[in-house]
């Protein structure tokens, strides 16, 4: 190849090209967000991640087509499944994994843990344990694009079962009736908890649940990280162009249980096959890649054994961070304290 | 100075906050065309315009939401509940957003905004329309609590609430909308978490928020007439609680009465009786006395609904038997 073909070199995906340098980091970020999440998994293993954590393996090419169609000053809000969106955002990965271990570098320095993961400079909102509550809250992030009119979008992600939620239906018809910029993603991976979509929605065609509140939907393959990359670039154009809010559905599926105690066998091993070695979205990527001589099989293996041991670096750096300091227990509860009142430190015990 | 109704004490506040940032907006069911189901909001639109002060869709869990996400990127909205009965949808986004987001978030996002509405009881509209509901409220770190008794207060308090960096639940009194008094003309500021000691007496505390203030000074002057001289405390920031103040009163008088509108089971009263028990046990010569709401839903009849609810006697009572002359 020359190297003026090099610098072409990429692939058309429906009319759209994406370069190789943006291919490469597609690939790397999902691996990374796979490799860190089985880290996380193993790190629960030995106790070292307590509580809930629920793990978002099989639903990478959603985390970061999303990131790389929304721009930087774009605000996400995201639900409890929030490790591979806040990593897609580019927050620090150490600090995710601290946070996931209860330590003071965690990026809301250990206060959250798993399902509360914030990181304002980057414009990524949580980590919202209450399934469904982010959706108001994004709303009104919405509503201060439009307020400020800021050029920003709002993209508010929800699951297929969060999607049940009266809130929702309150926050379409607002954005609605307002026009305001936010794009409505639900995460559909056919499950919530143990209660498969069709067990717990009487339309499963989810990207039309907006049509009463004249809200397009878009249904999106959430398995092909170009062709969704490609579609939210759309869905982010038009509400960007004052056009009101959007309700993209990406199709997608979650390979390990709903949280760390959930063996799933509210599904069988066929099903789980059928998305891991059918439809995974790593394996696509490669495929296509190595098809348009962007990469070579023994390429891809040598940039996973790097992530594997950059996966490792990170936990066993988080994992030699002390704890929060004790003092952290009163801080952060109230921007302005009033000075002697009760319950504050060092007030009446 | 002035005279306004708590009312229009009310709206100078939003409308001076409103006039000097443009970060503030109104956003609430019927607060603009309809200028206000109980017309705190008058004359708010034609200032200000459609874009900072917004009806909304009968839809609470979602607009105090919305006020939620717009503050946490530095808006200061002020979120009406057109009364506080209809803030219990709301809940969520009040106890387990507002009030939490910014430990979570590990500092990174604050909540500065304000929760109003008219709270307390009615007159005359049942169980669901009338009651008094900040006891749960204010059991949340993370929220602060006024409720303002008087105009100049109210004036005051709000200006201060909608400055604050945290979120404000500021509860106003459906019954003293219409009252009266002075309010000073040029700028002021009330800081929130001081108590006003609205009285001043030897013999006996009583501790009152809200319209039970009004309640409590009446209750004042009846034991005036038997020489009994009672002091009374307005707490008007519930949370955080000015506790000094009303430990200072308890250490002059010796004895409390405490009043509150609400249910008395893990009520304001029990609250402060704990603290002054805590606190200011050596100082009692008797137990503090709880004069609370009767704990029933709220009647109808106009008979089994001031039986519900404290009475300027039950105060004059209570503070006889608190300091020995009953
Ligand atoms: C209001 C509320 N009810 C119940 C729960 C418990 N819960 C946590 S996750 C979950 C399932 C949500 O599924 P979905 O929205 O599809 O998201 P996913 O986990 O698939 O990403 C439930 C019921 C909760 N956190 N909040
Ligand atoms: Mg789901």
């Amino acid at each position: 190849m020359s190297a003026k073909q090099k610098q072409d070199a990429g692939i058309t995906h429906d009319g759209v090209f994406f370069a190789q340098e943006e291919l490469h980091k597609m690939h790397d970020k999902m691996l990374f967000i796979r490799r860190f999440e089985e880290k996380a998994g193993q790190m629960y293993g030995l106790k070292k991640i307590g509580g809930f954590c629920h793990l978002c393996n099989g639903q990478e090419a959603v985390c970061v087509g999303l990131n790389h169609a929304a721009r930087p000053d774009d605000n996400i809000m995201s639900s409890y499944r929030d490790h591979g969106h806040i990593l897609a955002r580019g927050t620090e990965p150490t600090a995710v994994m601290a946070e996931l271990l209860g330590r003071s570098g965690g990026v809301v320095k250990g206060k959250g843990g798993s399902m509360h993961m914030f990181d304002a400079s980057k414009h990524f909102a949580g980590g919202n344990g209450i399934v469904g509550e982010q959706v108001p809250i994004g709303l009104g992030f919405g509503f201060s694009n439009w307020y400020k009119d800021d050029g920003g979008v709002t993209i508010c992600i929800m699951g297929d079962g969060g999607i049940n939620q009266g809130a929702v239906y309150e926050s379409f018809n607002m954005a609605a009736l307002w026009k305001l910029p936010i794009v409505f993603m639900v995460e559909n991976n056919q499950y919530a908890m143990g209660t498969s979509l069709d067990r717990a929605s009487a339309e499963t065609q989810l990207f039309k649940r907006g049509i009463s509140f004249k809200i397009p939907g878009m249904k999106i393959d959430g398995m092909d990280v170009l062709e969704f990359k490609k579609k939210m670039d759309e869905a982010i154009e038009h509400t960007r162009s004052g056009q009101g809010p959007i309700l993209v559905e990406a199709m997608t599926y979650r390979y390990r249980g709903h949280s760390m105690s959930d063996p799933a066998t509210y599904r069988t091993r066929a099903e789980v096959d059928e998305w891991r070695t059918g439809r995974d979205p790593i394996a696509r990527i490669q495929a296509q890649m190595i098809k348009a001589d962007l990469a070579t099989e023994e390429s891809f293996k040598q940039k996973d054994r790097d992530i594997k041991k950059e996966v490792a670096a990170i936990a066993k750096s988080a994992e030699s961070q002390p704890e929060p300091d004790e003092a952290e227990l009163w801080t952060d509860i109230y921007t302005d304290p009033i000075a002697g009142a009760y319950p504050y430190p060092g007030k009446v015990g | 100075m002035s005279k306004i109704t708590y009312r229009e004490a009310l709206n100078q506040a939003m409308a001076e906050e409103m006039g000097r940032d443009d970060n503030v907006f109104l956003m609430g069911e019927e607060v603009a065309e309809y200028n206000g189901a109980y017309k705190v909001s008058q004359g708010l639109l034609d200032k200000f315009g459609p874009r900072r002060v917004i009806d909304t869709p009968i839809t609470e869990l979602g607009f105090a939401g919305l006020g939620v996400g717009a503050a946490m990127t530095g808006l200061r909205p002020i979120i009406e509940f057109m009364t506080w009965n209809f803030a219990m949808l709301a809940l969520d986004q009040i106890v387990n957003a507002a009030a939490k987001m910014k430990y979570m978030s590990g500092g990174q996002y604050s909540v500065p905004m304000v929760f109003r509405g008219a709270g307390g009881s009615a007159a005359r509209v049942g169980a669901q329309h009338s009651q008094s509901l900040e006891n749960w409220l204010v059991n949340v770190p993370g929220l602060k609590v006024v409720m303002p008794s008087n105009p100049a207060d109210a004036k005051g308090l709000l200006k201060a609430s909608i400055r604050d960096n945290d979120t404000v639940i500021f509860i106003e009194n459906e019954i003293n909308y219409g009252d009266v008094g002075e309010v000073p003309d040029s700028e002021y500021l009330i800081p929130l978490g001081k108590a006003d000691v609205k009285l001043t007496g030897c013999d006996v505390t009583i501790v009152a928020h809200s319209r039970m203030t009004g309640f409590a000074l009446a209750a004042a002057k009846e034991l005036a007439k038997e020489g009994i001289e009672a002091e009374v405390v307005d707490p008007r920031t519930i949370r955080p609680l000015d506790e000094n103040t009303i430990i200072q009163s308890v250490a002059k008088t010796n004895c409390a009465v405490v009043v509150e509108e609400g249910w008395r089971f893990a009520g304001i009263g029990a609250e402060i009786s704990a603290r002054i028990m805590e606190r200011a046990f050596d100082d009692l010569d008797s137990p503090v006395i709880r004069v609370t709401g009767k704990d029933v839903p709220m009647p109808y009849a106009a008979n089994l609904e001031s039986l519900a609810l404290p009475s300027v006697r039950d105060i004059v009572e209570a503070a006889r038997t608190a300091c020995g002359r009953a």
